[in-house]
């Protein structure tokens, strides 16, 4: 009787733990709908944090710096929020491909600078979206049609020459990777809403926020980087495993 | 009642006296004579795991529209053959264990032959009289690789249509010929809907049945002509020292067999391969349609290697333009399997050397021919690798024009630097009689009555040359023991 409860407790412990792994950076996360950023008061403050990191590259009043920074005049909420949020900038070294890194703002601080750079000249707003909106076959034709041939089939990223590189959509929120299809942040073209309406977004979106988990029902992902980890198992794992059996039991002693 | 039918089988056949001799065939008892094996049991696990997949694959590039299970390609259009993978990787019964079972057996399977190879060319076991063996073997290998790029080309997802793709430019570019031959295998330009049916055909039934053929010529021939064997006291050029097939090989074969069959279920029920799902169908009306980090399996992996170092030159004869990848598509694999085959007689040549040799080299044996080896494996190494010039430029953050670049030096470098590193460490232990890997180093010195100490000869004693008779002579030679 005794160990049939404690069979029973590890079993309830064992589905608890693995409900609290599968728990992972919610991909149906909801951000406040910050479409309108905030009043005078917000835009002042954003002024000033601008004033202290960024006008070295934009310029004192965002209107960019040769060579060093382009214009923010017109380039909107979302793209500010964008390249904030996800740690791009401020940018270490300029010229260089801008990479997802640690956020250097508090959240307060990212909307105060939002609404200064969005105060500069109209430009797209943060879309609102949600990772459980939209349809998610539609996201997969969209997904393979217009982001795949960079960003691979799984979302894993790649190379596109000289020195690109189309990042990996694991660690991207729903309203990040809708930020990025309608801005086209650096080599990515624009989507705009003539290309993909704002629904096909949200199932694009909604694709996306699934490719960080996908139906791996195979077993191992293997990183989702294709052929080349699976011949390294191969011949590692697989044919690894079977010559060490032939030394065991193919030598005689 | 079990007596009587052998006994009725017998009188008919003969075939008690064939088991017995059979049963006392000699296994040579070094482990590198079982990396075949291991290639042998993948084929029966790709054959048992193949007929199951074709129970349910259908062979059809007809479109339809999905509506299985899974949700994220609910109602899209795919062709009946990607359909149906899909099928087998959600609704069949172990369908998904199947066909990743039969895709890990591909892998190891082509991994196998390519060691059975090494093993039998670095120590000299394709010499006379066992050429038909080696030219049967080296058709076994090109065999498989086309088997594997057929299989994976099958499923029309959007990863193995970029193959086909690329294999289709390759067959186009081929002077003359290529076009008759894009057709005859693609059935029409491609993209289009009879290549499926083509390739399903040569997978599932013309390539096998080749490949199970020669695969048993193969092992009559073994049979036939005997091991070889390494060196050693007692062993001649016409002896065979080892297990007996019946208990003690058999025992070992049929446990590896096991063996084989855990590692690739293992593999097939843990480690995810090819999600089909993932990658989505092959859309032929999206010409640009492919995904960032196409590549194709790793027994491809060279050749796709090849078609991306090349440089982009236009090359003119005879007033033509020939197609570029003409050269790293059709005529480096024509030249590396061309010289594989040719290879002992090519050897011959050089060595002078025509005797039959049933007494294998050791690597080192043969520093030239051990070098050439290992430079030649150097060179599609490094071609496998510049397959992956977009992998690993996205891991190592460098461009993948200078990743290429570097390849285009190295593939010419490293096979020289390889070919006089190898030669060299052959020829010193062949002087020192050191084991590369389980030799001692140093050597044993002993202590002499004075106190100091004087180093041992410890040298390996010379290989016997004694024959079996020699042997048999010697043990006469010895004093009888003394009666009880």
């Amino acid at each position: 009787m005794r160990t049939r409860i404690l069979t029973v407790l590890a079993l309830v412990g064992g589905a608890l733990g693995v409900a609290l792994l599968r728990v992972g950076p919610s991909a149906a996360q909801v951000r406040p709908p910050t479409t309108v950023p905030g009043g005078p008061a917000e835009v002042e403050a954003g002024h000033q944090l601008y004033a202290i990191a960024c006008t070295t590259c934009h310029g004192t009043e965002g209107e960019g710096v040769e060579d060093r920074g382009p214009s923010l005049v017109g380039v909107g909420a979302a793209s500010a929020d964008f390249y904030l949020s996800t740690g791009r900038m401020p940018l270490d070294r300029p010229r260089t491909q801008a990479e997802r890194k640690r956020v250097a703002y508090s959240p307060v601080q990212i909307r105060q600078l939002v609404a200064f750079v969005a105060s500069l000249g109209p430009g797209p707003v943060i879309p609102r979206v949600t990772g459980a909106a939209g349809d998610l076959a539609e996201g997969n034709r969209l997904y393979a049609n217009n982001c795949a041939p960079c960003h691979s089939s799984a979302g894993a990223g790649g190379a596109l020459g000289h020195a690109v590189y189309a990042p990996p959509l694991n660690r991207a929120t729903p309203v990040q990777v809708a930020e990025a299809v309608r801005i086209g942040p650096g080599a990515m073209p624009v989507f705009g809403p003539d290309t993909l309406d704002d629904e096909q977004v949200a199932s694009v979106v909604r694709y996306v926020s699934y490719l960080r988990k996908p139906d791996d029902r195979g077993g191992f992902g293997l990183g989702h980087l294709g052929p080349i980890p699976e011949g390294f198992v191969a011949w590692i794992v697989g044919l690894g495993a079977m010559l060490m059996a032939v030394r065991w039991i193919g030598t005689k002693d | 009642m079990g007596k009587r039918l052998f006994r009725w089988v017998d009188e008919r056949l003969g075939t008690s006296h064939f088991a017995r001799k059979a049963f006392d065939k000699i296994f040579p008892d070094h482990w590198s004579f079982m990396v075949g094996e291991i290639a042998m049991y993948c084929l029966v696990i790709l054959i048992v795991t193949g007929v199951y997949l074709t129970f349910f694959f259908v062979p059809a590039s007809g479109e339809v529209i999905y509506h299985g299970s899974y949700k994220a390609l609910q109602g899209a259009r795919m062709s009946a053959a990607y359909a149906s993978s899909l099928d087998l990787s959600f609704e069949v019964r172990a369908g998904l264990v199947m066909r990743q079972m039969h895709h890990w057996a591909a892998l190891v399977f082509l991994a196998a032959i390519v060691v059975h190879l090494c093993r039998v060319f670095f120590t000299g076991a394709f010499r006379r009289p066992r050429e038909v063996n080696w030219i049967i073997g080296v058709t076994l290998l090109v065999m498989s690789m086309m088997n594997g790029f057929f299989g994976y080309s099958l499923l029309d997802d959007l990863l193995s249509g970029t193959g086909v793709r690329v294999g289709y430019s390759i067959a186009l570019s081929i002077p003359v010929a290529g076009e008759w031959l894009a057709f005859l295998f693609f059935g029409g330009e491609f993209p289009n809907t009879e290549f499926i049916t083509r390739f399903f055909v040569l997978h599932v039934l013309l390539l096998p049945a080749l490949i199970v053929g020669l695969l048993g010529a193969h092992l009559a021939i073994l049979w036939r002509q005997k091991h070889t064997q390494f060196k050693g006291r007692g062993r001649t050029e016409d002896n065979i020292e080892g297990s007996r097939l019946w208990p003690s090989y058999a025992a070992k074969s049929v446990g590896l067999f096991f063996i084989v069959t855990a590692v690739i279920a293992a593999l097939g029920g843990l480690a995810q391969i090819n999600p089909v799902w993932l990658y989505g169908p092959y859309d032929p009306a999206q010409a640009s349609a492919a995904t960032a980090g196409s590549q194709p399996d790793w027994y491809v992996g060279w050749l796709d290697g090849a078609l991306r170092v090349m440089p982009g030159w236009e090359i003119r004869a005879f007033g033509h333009t020939i197609a570029n990848p003409f050269f790293p598509g059709a005529v480096l694999p024509g030249l590396t399997f061309g010289v594989l085959y040719l290879w002992p007689f090519l050897e011959r040549r050089f060595t002078k050397d025509r005797d039959p040799h049933n007494l294998l080299d050791r690597p080192r044996d043969a520093p030239v021919r051990t070098a050439l080896g290992a430079a030649t494996l150097s060179f599609y190494t490094i071609l496998f690798i510049a397959g992956g010039n977009d992998v690993l430029s996205s891991v190592f953050r460098v461009a993948p024009e200078s990743i290429t670049n570097l390849f285009r030096v190295l593939i010419f470098v490293v096979p020289v630097l390889v070919f006089l590193v190898t030669r060299s460490a052959c020829r010193s232990l062949a002087r020192d009689h050191v084991h590369p890997f389980g030799g001692t180093v140093g050597s044993r010195v002993r202590r002499t009555p004075a106190g100091g100490y004087e180093a041992v000869d410890d040298d390996d004693p010379p290989p016997a040359e004694a024959t079996r008779a020699d042997l048999v002579a010697e043990a006469y030679r010895r004093p009888a023991p003394p009666a009880p």
